[in-house]
């Protein structure tokens, strides 16, 4: 009988304080929840932006979003504040695909933002929305090799010598690491009469000179100069240029290869997001803007090739004329090259050999 | 014979004693000078590495990175997780290490196991199932939309991922402790009158304190410190959605390395407050 009683006891305790727990534990989250909404709406003038990027992008949008903000109160009166994300360019897409409140995507490739279309987040035909594909800056694919190039790495070909190591991240998980692969696939079908199984054994070649694969191009980056490791880096310009500005002119060169593609990094509103928050007017502006001679400084000035022409002319000695081609041009744009190359079954995981 | 013995002990026990007592001398000095190696390469080094690669450039740039806004957003954003995740994890912990030792049911086994589960399960994967059920293309995804409900990306969603990671430390703790001491003292209390919380506080309580302080220490040191569930629902808005882990391996990518181990002494200092607050705890108790 008193066991009975002891147990009905402790079985009822226990059972009321998990339901308390859970009540208040539920009631906590609903609360913040409903108070970040109001915070994103109603704070009267002021509005806030969320801004998702891919990795190398940091520098470039902590100077930019100052301006645009400044630009803004003085044309509308009004704070904007602008949120930043920075992450792997595809890792991005899927955490907007996954609920990460958008307003703008910046991301390193188009490919990327068509897959947050096609979750119909963005509206079709984001890519003719802006002027130049909607890439208001551009880059390419770069070499960084250690002071004085002892390796003496001049261009493409030079890569697959005996003793070269080259330091690229992995194309299946990095964008930046797919505009290296198709800037060595191009160069190799223009040097062998367009002969794509050429192309392919210049390319898988390439690969067994990597003796590691990171995921991402800062991780890359981290390898070469911080671990050491390598003798040349496949970087996109910018982030070869920031990496000799912030660790030492004295510690790396930057080589030009004779031809490189022309990696163009675009940017779209998320619209369903921005509608939702009532910040579409805002967050088109706030890419416009990167097309202005302003943002066309800021983004020359961190590195990334302006497409504005009295901005091109100034920085001109920043950004060596070398032949670029495009995606467009050599594969037929990233809805045909992602399947053939990097996708599971693709190329890239036939001819790459982990060691 | 009484004299006989101690003689012959005399005679022939004392070489065997100093030889004896020598060698657990050699195995005592030995054993502790290897711990004290091992402790020093493993711990004291990184110690070391973290405080002088912090202050490499100078206080200046130390000050200028732990005072930094997304910094503090950061430092705030874990102490506020913490506080929220350790109390609840205590309470359940306490609440399922109660139901599990002092009952017998069906299923108790499976319990356990399911308490066990984080442990088990790679920290990523744990924020990722509360993307796959929380995202926007989760189970509760569009009504969460609905509602104008925001979990991932978003404050609930770390402590979400925080509660589950840090979840078995303190019923961990407990489990083996209760089940050890089994329910008579409780029985005792309930013949002598006492009733559902009275037992718990004077009783249960006092038994399991220790056991309790401990896991709670950890607890706390994990959620301060969990990276790769936090990672997944964090959605890394900085100076929003950011944990002091979060934004170390940022300053570290932006090659601000000397910033990224300031912040990162901003989080070894918080395990050290930890530390002092349960010896101070601790003697609190003993008096």
């Amino acid at each position: 009988m008193s066991k009975v009683v002891k147990q009905s006891i402790l079985v009822s305790l226990v059972l009321a304080m998990s339901v308390a727990l859970a009540a208040c534990g539920g009631d906590k989250e609903n609360d913040k929840a409903s108070a970040n909404a109001d915070a994103d709406g109603d704070k009267g003038k002021s509005i806030q932006l969320l801004n998702v990027s891919y990795d190398p992008t940091r520098e470039l949008y902590e100077s930019y979003n100052k301006a645009f903000a400044v630009y803004w109160e003085k044309e509308k009166g009004q704070q904007v504040k602008i949120q930043q994300s920075h992450g792997g360019s595809g890792k991005q897409a899927r955490a907007v695909i996954d609920g990460l409140e958008a307003d703008v995507v910046t991301l390193a490739l188009g490919y990327d933002i068509d897959s947050v279309q096609e979750s119909g987040l963005i509206n079709e035909g984001w890519q003719q929305k802006y002027d130049h594909n909607s890439s208001p800056y551009t880059s390419t694919i770069v070499f960084l090799v250690r002071k004085g190039n002892p390796k003496g790495i001049e261009d493409w070909d030079d890569l697959i010598k005996d003793g070269v190591e080259v330091i690229t991240p992995n194309p299946q998980t990095s964008g930046g690491a797919r505009w290296n692969y198709l800037a060595a696939w191009g160069y190799a079908l223009h040097h062998n009469n367009n002969d794509e199984a050429k192309a392919q054994e210049f390319v898988k070649q390439l690969f067994e000179h990597v003796p590691v694969l990171d995921s991402g191009a800062r991780g890359a980056t981290t390898t070469f100069v911080e671990r050491g490791l390598g003798d040349v880096l496949l970087a996109w310009e910018n982030e070869a240029w920031l990496a000799v500005k912030e660790l030492g002119p004295d510690k790396f060169d930057i080589v030009y290869p004779s031809e490189s593609i022309l990696a163009e990094p675009p940017v779209a509103v998320v619209d369903k997001i921005a509608d939702k928050k009532g910040t579409h007017e805002v967050a088109e502006a706030y890419l416009e803007y990167l097309y202005s001679e302003e943002g066309q400084t800021i983004a020359a000035e961190n590195y990334y090739r302006p497409t504005l022409d009295s901005v091109k002319t100034k920085f001109a000695d920043q950004f060596p004329d070398i032949k670029l081609f495009t995606i467009d041009e050599v594969f037929g744009g990233w809805a045909e090259a992602q399947p053939k190359h990097f996708n599971d079954g693709g190329i890239f995981s036939q001819i790459y050999v982990p060691k | 014979m009484a004299g006989s013995v101690p003689l012959t002990a005399a005679g022939t026990n004392p070489p065997i004693r100093s030889r004896r007592s020598k060698d657990s001398g050699v195995v005592k000095w030995s054993l502790v000078s290897a711990a004290v190696l091992v402790i020093l390469w493993l711990i004291g080094l990184p110690l070391i590495v973290v405080l002088t690669e912090a202050l490499k450039k100078g206080w200046h740039v130390y000050v200028q990175a732990i005072s930094d806004p997304d910094a503090l957003s950061a430092l705030r954003l874990t102490l506020l997780v913490a506080a929220i995740t350790v109390p609840l994890n205590t309470i359940f912990g306490v609440a399922a290490a109660w139901a599990i030792t002092k009952f017998k049911f069906r299923g108790r086994q499976f319990l356990i196991t399911l308490i066990d589960l984080p442990f088990a399960v790679s920290p990523v994967i744990g924020g990722l199932i509360y993307v796959l059920v929380y995202g926007a293309h989760g189970w509760f995804g569009p009504w969460l939309q609905e509602h104008d409900l925001k979990i991932i990306f978003a404050l609930p969603g770390i402590i979400l991922a925080t509660l589950f990671v840090t979840f078995p430390f303190v019923a961990r703790e407990l489990i083996p402790l209760m089940e050890d001491q089994g329910q008579l003292e409780e029985e005792a209390a309930v013949t002598l009158g006492a009733k559902g919380f009275r037992i718990f506080w004077k009783v249960t309580l006092p038994n399991i304190k220790w056991g309790l302080l401990y896991g709670i220490i950890l607890c706390n040191a994990r959620a301060m410190g969990e990276f790769g569930a936090v990672s997944v629902v964090s959605g890394h808005i900085r100076g929003s959605t950011n944990t002091l882990p979060l934004h170390i391996e940022i300053l570290y990518n932006e090659y601000q390395f000397s910033a990224s181990f300031a912040v990162a002494s901003l989080l070894l200092l918080l395990a050290l407050v930890t530390l002092l607050l349960k010896s101070w705890f601790t003697r609190k108790i003993k008096n």
